[in-house]
């Protein structure tokens, strides 16, 4: 029992509270489980809610966009199968409970991100985000096309609800969104050691030729990433369709496309935890404003001027320049260290030597 | 019914080139993948309903003097904004979409979203082969074709032609032969704003003017881009000849046809690809880069 508790506390000093991005990371988290009970404002939580599954949503696409490589403008397209499936099934087979038919709603989004896998891994580059833009244009026009099917441009109704009350509904959409970034951090660490996929993934986005060239099978790797990014974005979809209990086209809109990417180079690329940041950032921003007079109006416009000033004094995203600030990686031995010390805290190594 | 489909779609591609051949000079020039392209084209438009309904001032007054503040707005944009962050390209993108999504906030916060209509530069109609096709159709084909000659005469026979494929083709070398990038780069930004100009104002009087409008036309010149091949002035031509007379069969042919338009003509486009995946007259290499 000693040893459980001296294990846990060393870990804590020497994983968590030793480097000051997992210490926010930690407190922000505390924070989230904490707002309920602090704030019980039922729109306010709400819109907790949907910043939480958009997290969600954002991370997945910083694996395809940021790891892989492969810029995509359609990743709404993921989103909305996940959304439409999920509530197919719900309203279709309604005996099968939700723990069952949000996954098969991811899956039924991987089967849609092989297929569009297809003429993904044909391009490169600008050529693909271009591409990748048609397929939600594509499934929104399938989805007016069959009326009798996907409910048309009104959408499905008739949608269970997650679950009982509003707070058990946030709390199960945030540990749900927890374990899916700690995955995603995880399954993207360059220091897991088990797991190459991060290593592999930032060498395709590099060079693919190069990597090719060194035995790396670049196209499995690429529908790797493609199959893991629709998936948790297909999870997404299908909290989201039972917090709002109608599946609408509005979830394949190319606005929805681009407000990821918005929110993720926001935060920072190829981090996870930039995007995640920057949804929580400022997808409230603009939700919170209409309660100000004029708010409406002015909420988009004040969006795009936060967002062009961010990105001309941080063109790296918000989280790598406050990463930057904050944090030194030792030069000998790889370990973070926070930007006061002057010695690595793992080898004693000199942190600022001169250049 | 033939006539009628083949004069739209010849409209409909005179206009997509024009604003296809504007984006692609800007990505292949100075490396930004403009995503502000069409909301220049709808900020044209708007400024030619504000110049004629509210100003009162004559077409050919206003068209020009549109042309030219809006070259200059351009390079203002290039230099305020891509300038500082060109050496992130995603950076850049989000800064080119946010100011889109500016100025369509702001042309909303003016005009509201209702519909706005600008009367035609020449009214009445024209008989070709037994239809009647209204003057404006003829002025914006015959206009689209003028303009995509002069641009090929200004890449193709002149100095600064020269100077722009150079850098089009080696930036670095471009700089080592003593071109002074940024200031082509500045030049090129301003020429494709002119361009998204000239488009907006023909595009005016024929269609509703709208500060959504730009959307649509975006999503259909990047898939001529890939489909033409990023910087080819031929490609873009050709793919948007394409991409238009897909859209005008399904806007004709197929009931409510004007909501699968977009959906129809991707499709078209990835069907393309799966068949010649460096699109029509694109360029295997990166490096390759021709105008």
């Amino acid at each position: 029992m000693t040893d459980l508790f001296y294990w846990i506390s060393h870990w804590l000093r020497e994983e968590i509270l030793a480097i000051p991005g997992r210490v926010i990371a930690l407190v922000f988290a505390i924070i989230l489980f904490l707002v309920p009970h602090a704030i019980p404002n039922e729109y306010f939580i709400s819109v907790l809610i949907l910043a939480t599954i958009y997290s969600i949503y954002a991370a997945s696409w910083d694996l395809l966009s940021g790891y892989a490589g492969q810029v995509s403008f359609g990743h709404s397209a993921f989103f909305g199968i996940g959304c439409y499936s999920a509530a197919l099934l719900n309203i279709h087979l309604s005996f099968l409970p939700l723990w069952i038919t949000i996954p098969l709603g991811g899956i039924s989004s991987v089967m849609g991100g092989l297929i569009l896998s297809i003429p993904a891994l044909r391009l490169k580059g600008m050529y693909f985000s271009l591409v990748s833009l048609a397929f939600p244009v594509i499934l929104n026009n399938i989805v007016i096309g069959f009326p009798d099917i996907t409910g048309g441009e009104l959408g499905l109704f008739g949608i269970r609800g997650l679950s009982k009350s509003q707070e058990y509904n946030y709390y199960l959409v945030l540990i749900v969104a927890l374990v899916s970034i700690f995955v995603l951090c995880k399954f993207t660490s360059m220091k897991t050691k088990s797991v190459r996929i991060a290593v592999l993934l930032s060498a395709i986005r590099e060079d693919e030729i190069s990597a090719r060239a060194s035995g790396i099978n670049t196209p499995k790797y690429k529908i790797l990433a493609f199959s893991m990014s629709a998936f948790f974005a297909g999870i997404a979809g299908g909290l989201y369709v039972h917090i709002i209990k109608i599946a609408g086209p509005s979830t394949l809109s190319i606005m929805f496309s681009f407000d990821v990417v918005l929110w993720s180079i926001f935060g920072g690329l190829t981090t996870i935890y930039g995007p995640v940041t920057g949804v929580f950032m400022l997808y409230p921003l603009t939700e919170l404003i209409r309660i100000f007079p004029f708010g409406d109006e002015i909420r988009f416009i004040l969006f795009s001027l936060i967002l062009i000033f961010t990105l001309l004094f941080m063109p790296n995203g918000l989280t790598v320049w406050v990463r930057d600030q904050l944090e030194v990686d030792c030069p000998r031995c790889k370990n973070i260290n926070i930007f006061l010390r002057k010695t690595c805290r793992i080898c004693g190594a000199d942190l600022h030597i001169p250049q | 019914m033939i006539e009628l489909l083949v004069i739209n779609a010849l409209v409909r591609a005179g206009v997509y080139s024009i604003l296809a051949i504007g984006f692609s000079l800007v990505f292949s020039v100075a490396r930004i993948l403009n995503m502000a392209h069409t909301a220049f084209f709808m900020m044209a438009a708007f400024l030619l309903y504000f110049a004629i309904s509210k100003l009162g001032i004559p077409f050919l007054l206003a068209t020009f003097s549109i042309i030219i503040l809006m070259g200059l707005f351009g390079l203002v944009v290039y230099r305020l904004l891509f300038d500082r962050v060109k050496a992130h390209q995603t950076a850049t993108m989000m800064i080119s979409f946010s100011l889109a999504i500016l100025i369509q906030e702001v042309v909303k916060g003016i005009y509201s979203t209702q519909v706005h209509r600008i009367p035609p530069f020449i009214s009445g109609f024209v008989q070709i082969l037994n239809t009647r096709v209204s003057w404006q159709n003829v002025l914006v084909f015959c206009v689209s074709i003028g303009v995509i000659i002069l641009i090929w005469i200004l890449l193709k026979k002149t100095r600064w032609g020269n100077v722009i494929r150079a850098i089009a083709d080696d930036i670095e070398i471009a700089n080592l032969m003593g071109i002074d990038v940024g200031r082509m780069c500045s030049i090129t930004v301003g020429i494709s704003a002119s361009l998204a100009a000239i488009a907006g104002i023909l595009v005016g009087p024929l269609y509703m003017v709208e500060p959504n409008m730009w959307l649509s036309p975006f999503i259909i010149i990047l898939a001529i881009c890939v489909l033409g091949g990023m910087g080819s002035i031929k490609g873009a031509v050709i793919g948007s000849l394409i991409l238009a007379s897909v859209e005008s069969v399904v806007i004709f042919l197929v009931p409510e046809g004007a909501y699968f338009k977009d959906g129809v003509a991707l499709s078209v486009m990835i069907f393309m690809l799966l068949l010649r995946p460096e699109g029509i007259f694109g360029i295997v290499f990166e490096e390759e880069r021709l105008l």
